[in-house]
């Protein structure tokens, strides 16, 4: 078994090289090497999942990677049931993701290149979900960030692209500062990186504290699972530092719905889940989990509300649906919040994508205000979208529905602090879920056609290899929920991977618990925000106009994004420069280069202009000189 | 029977002489010269009544070489004198410092 484990990411990283290396002359052969490989990795993980599901776990080094002193890496390879299932969903959706796009890339200059990264992509995902320390869960962590950063930037002749590539990789060194320190710290007090030796350990850690300012005590587990969570933070884009995942769909749409939705974003989500045996000792860091991903859930959720670019709507949705997961995380219902990972990773991706084939018909163009009408010219695109939107607005049979309604039901039971806010935040999100979603369908699939005549003409139907993934996500998107619901968040399938401390085991709960109509709430929420989309978007169409107007400062707010970029820009980039700008005046200019280099140089030359009047060029005066030196040397040998 | 503190003192006269001849000199080098030849005379004097008073003859033996040398340094002394005075058309002590910084 050890050489299939083994074989998963590796097939990925040969489609990678392969497709980087041997398309160099002939571009368009790029998907026949990526794709094969992805395609073994996707079998072997479906092979690995039905072994994983009769119960054979995996947990050993396959390699020693560095040996000094008592520190000993390897590259060790974690297979349980949680890995599992996140191998399948990422060779699944990559799979997917290649398909399409060999249609939407066609003819792009960079084709070659693009495959090769989202293989790339693929291999570090793998290595991420599949190391069995802390150590590979980085290098995984870094690779899908270099990755991403190289694919938001992958038209890189254009400024806004760079631009946002660069934030996100900066942001995302943010929270990789918080992952580091959580790393050292591990390494201090466990002396190890493994997983399965860091957590039998954690128990005893219990009630260890330290302090870092005098007189302040910290508990570490505390500590290290709130640094972590900061590296979590930084990738899954919660609150604050989410400001980099709507600026990366500058990327090509294919990037957009594997990387900044349904895998490497979700990355956070699962390392929260990874590490549930660390996070189960603290309160205090599920309480910081639980409040962080409650505001983003519902304040991106909001913006949602009125961007008008239709990616950027999707990726805002992608930031509070990670909200969800986040706070899933934080009430301890793990096997929830993987749950709706695994069909939000279905069903954004299908949304991203479709959105891709509305875009790609229009020429390129992603103003939903241009748009409407798509629904004729578009029929499978249309049918797709519309499922994904169901899914993602948490409409039953559809996937979203069970494992968003996992997520409230557990917010609610939780005791945890924060959690009722949490349950509040993710109530109300679950309305305006559905309301900036179907906003987005009505905008881009009904309505009049508000697009030109010569985009209008050129209007069709994508090719097969874009419909067919779309098809291949949809049904997931439509079943995964009701069929997976039961033994995922219900019947134990995570098993030993994940752990729950037994007073905050809410799904256990949950599953013996009928709460009766409010269990009815978020669905009639749902209907509620679909409802006033139709109502706003469809038959009285000139009433949003209105209630922006109305509501004074709050659209502004809203479509400010609440100011964070601003902020940024003026704190850390403004200020960033003036410090700059400060050491160069001052360090360089005045200190290094006035006082330090050509300081010397003068004070040297001012000695030189003093000590050159000692020669005179008169013989009777070194000659003196001579006679007094002689006469010093004899006095003082006379005198001692 | 001379005592051999007034060679001495002689001796260390001479010596005042030349070392004042050279300082106290603004205009000839040549005079440098005869003060460096009476400076080496000084020490002669001393070796001759050390010689003497000691019944040691190597100190007379050393006057003769303290000659030869005076000799020959006062020949190359004279000799680059010329020379400087050929590229100069001046032997005035002010006038040689070339070296001055």
């Amino acid at each position: 078994m050890e050489a299939v484990y083994l074989l998963i990411p590796l097939a990925s990283l040969a489609g990678a090289i392969l497709a980087g290396l041997t398309a160099l002359n002939d571009r368009e052969v790029a998907h026949r090497w990526a794709i094969p490989g992805v395609a073994v990795s996707f079998a072997l993980s479906l092979y690995v999942l039905m072994d994983v599901l009769q119960g054979n776990t995996f947990n050993g080094a396959v390699y020693t990677w560095l040996v000094s002193g008592d520190l000993q890496l390897e590259v060790g390879l974690l297979v349980d049931q949680l890995t599992a299932l996140m191998m399948t969903v990422v060779t699944f959706v990559s799979l997917l993701v290649h398909i399409y796009t060999i249609g939407y890339m066609h003819g792009d200059p960079g084709y070659n290149r693009f495959f090769s990264y989202i293989s790339l992509f693929t291999f570090f995902m793998l290595m991420l979900v599949m190391g069995n320390n802390f150590l590979l869960l980085f290098f995984g962590w870094e690779g899908v960030g270099l990755v991403s950063y190289l694919l938001i930037g992958f038209w890189y002749r254009r400024q806004s692209a760079i631009s946002a590539n660069l934030k996100a990789f900066l942001v995302n060194r943010v929270g990789d500062f918080g992952f580091v320190l959580g790393i050292a710290a591990i390494y201090t007090w466990f002396g190890t990186l493994q997983y399965d030796e860091v957590f039998a350990q954690v128990g005893e850690l219990g009630a260890t504290t330290f302090s870092l300012i005098p007189g302040w005590e910290w508990s570490v587990l505390s500590f290290i699972a709130i640094a972590l969570f900061i590296g979590a933070m930084g990738k899954s884009a919660q609150v604050p530092l989410h400001v980099w995942l709507p600026d990366s769909m500058e990327g090509p749409t294919p990037i957009s719905a594997l990387i900044h939705a349904a895998t490497m974003v979700t990355a956070g989500v699962f390392m929260l889940a990874r590490v549930s045996p660390i996070f189960e000792q603290s309160e205090t860091a599920l309480a910081v989990v639980i409040i962080v991903g409650a505001l983003t859930a519902l304040f991106m959720a909001l913006i949602g509300l009125v961007q008008n670019d239709i990616k950027r709507v999707i990726a805002y949705s992608t930031l509070s649906q990670l909200g969800y997961m986040v706070v899933a995380m934080g009430v301890s219902a793990y096997a929830a919040g993987i749950f709706h990972l695994m069909t939000h990773a279905f069903f954004k991706a299908l949304l991203f994508l479709g959105a891709g084939s509305a875009i790609h018909a229009m020429l390129d163009e992603q103003d939903m205000r241009k748009m409407g009408g798509l629904r004729k010219y578009m029929p499978v695109t249309h049918w797709t979208f519309l499922i994904g939107a169901l899914a993602l607005s948490g409409i039953p049979p559809f996937a979203g529905y069970y494992s968003k309604d996992a997520i409230i039901e557990a917010a609610a039971l939780s005791h945890i602090p924060g959690a009722g806010f949490a349950y509040l935040a993710v109530l109300s999100g679950a309305l305006i879920t559905a309301l900036y979603t179907f906003r987005m369908y009505f905008l881009t699939f009904h309505g009049e056609e508000r697009m030109d005549e010569h985009t209008r003409h050129h209007l069709h139907e994508s090719p097969k290899v874009v419909t067919v993934p779309l098809i291949l996500l949809a049904i997931p998107s439509v079943f995964a929920g009701y069929i997976w619901l039961e033994p995922l968040v219900f019947g134990g399938y995570f098993g030993e991977s994940i752990t729950v401390a037994h007073d905050h085991d809410v799904l256990h709960e949950l599953a013996h618990h009928h709460p009766g109509w409010a269990k009815y709430i978020p669905l009639g929420l749902a209907l509620l925000g679909i409802a006033t989309a139709y109502y706003l978007y469809m038959v009285r169409r000139d009433l949003p106009a209105k209630i922006a107007a109305a509501s004074g400062p709050i659209h502004g707010i809203l479509v400010k994004k609440y100011g964070f970029d601003e902020l940024f820009d003026r704190v850390f980039a403004e200020g960033g420069r003036n410090l700059g700008r400060v050491l160069w005046k001052v360090g360089d200019l005045a200190v290094i280069d006035e006082r330090g280099v050509n300081g010397t140089a003068r004070r040297v030359g001012w000695l030189s202009t003093r000590l050159r009047a000692l020669q005179s060029g008169y013989v009777y005066h070194y000659a003196f000189s001579m006679l007094i030196g002689v006469f010093v040397l004899v006095s003082w040998y006379l005198i001692t | 029977m001379i005592p051999l503190s007034n060679y001495l003192v002689l001796g260390a006269i001479l010596f005042s002489i030349g070392v004042m001849g050279i300082f106290l000199n603004r205009k000839n080098v040549i005079t440098i010269l005869m003060a460096i030849e009476l400076i080496l005379l000084a020490v002669n004097i001393n070796f001759i009544a050390f010689s003497q008073h000691l019944g040691n003859l190597a100190g007379q033996v050393f006057v003769f070489f303290i000659l030869t040398v005076a000799a020959a340094e006062a020949a190359v002394g004279l000799a680059i004198l010329v020379l400087f005075f050929r590229n100069k058309r001046s032997i005035d002590v002010d006038d040689i410092n070339s070296l001055n910084g």
